[in-house]
């Protein structure tokens, strides 16, 4: 992992699930921007499962285990397709919350795929 | 005598589903690979932590069907995951070593996601089924006519 796109990525996931949130709660129901936002987050995931390739390789290798942290990547991985199709399927503000609460999620997830990366001892 | 057959996960009871089936996917992952891993390390506590992953399933299930058995189900998974999280979140900061635990960091390689009550999910554990249970008992079938 490298730390600065992965505090990047932190950030990004908690902004879009604070603004899903928001956008949520205040009636919305789901629509370009939430959608979009939860995309970026996305999109970050799949960059973040491409450095993991190749990170080891390039001399940056995971201090613990790396299955675990691929638990986390694919499960964050999920999420985003999930909560965007009940989106899709659902047109009702409940269904940006649902967004939100993914993002943030993903925010948690991806934090704690960094403890694994960088500090747990195998 | 009509009763209401309509899915529970209705409104706001959509993101309970969506928190819970998340913490289900958690659950799951991270018993599937310590049990894949280390099993031998802490086995009662690793045995526990697949059953909630299991009881969190049959929960989020239970809140999407409708119907009144899958409602009881839900009552009784919910109930069970309280319970869990109090009598393993307290076991595993007062007595870790009965669990098999080797420390009470709910970050720790042998946690799971009833170890201090939840911490390491952000005691998202520990307040689900309080709010599952509010949202059971106001979403509770009615043997009174309803408007549609």
């Amino acid at each position: 992992m490298i730390e600065w796109f992965t505090w990047a990525q932190v950030a990004v996931a908690v902004l879009a699930g604070l603004f899903c949130l928001a956008y949520g709660l205040a009636g919305r129901v789901p629509n370009d921007y939430s959608l979009g936002a939860t995309l970026l987050v996305e999109l970050l995931l799949i960059a973040q499962l491409v450095v993991a390739i190749v990170a080891p390789l390039a001399g940056n290798p995971p201090s613990g285990s790396l299955p675990e942290f691929y638990i986390y990547l694919i499960s964050a991985l999920l999420l985003p397709p999930l909560a965007g199709f009940w989106a899709l399927i659902e047109r009702n503000r409940w269904s940006t919350v649902i967004l939100g609460v993914a993002c943030l999620a993903i925010a948690v997830m991806v934090y704690r795929m960094y403890q694994i990366w960088a500090f747990q001892v195998a | 005598m009509a009763t209401t057959t309509s899915s529970r996960a209705v409104g706001v009871g959509r993101v309970l589903v969506a928190v819970y089936g998340i913490l289900a996917l958690a659950a799951t992952g991270r018993s599937v690979f310590q049990i894949i891993d280390r099993f031998g390390e802490a086995p009662i506590a690793f045995t526990l932590s697949a059953l909630s992953a299991v009881v969190y399933i049959v929960a989020t299930v239970a809140l999407l069907l409708p119907g009144c058995t899958w409602y009881r189900v839900a009552w009784f998974t919910i109930g069970f995951e309280l319970v869990g999280v109090l009598v393993v979140g307290t076991m595993s900061v007062v007595a870790p070593s009965v669990l098999g635990l080797h420390s009470v960091n709910p970050f720790g390689r042998d946690a799971t996601v009833w170890s201090g009550y939840g911490l390491g999910y952000l005691l998202v554990p520990l307040a689900l089924p309080v709010l599952g249970m509010l949202w059971l008992y106001r979403r509770r079938p009615t043997v009174l006519p309803e408007a549609a």
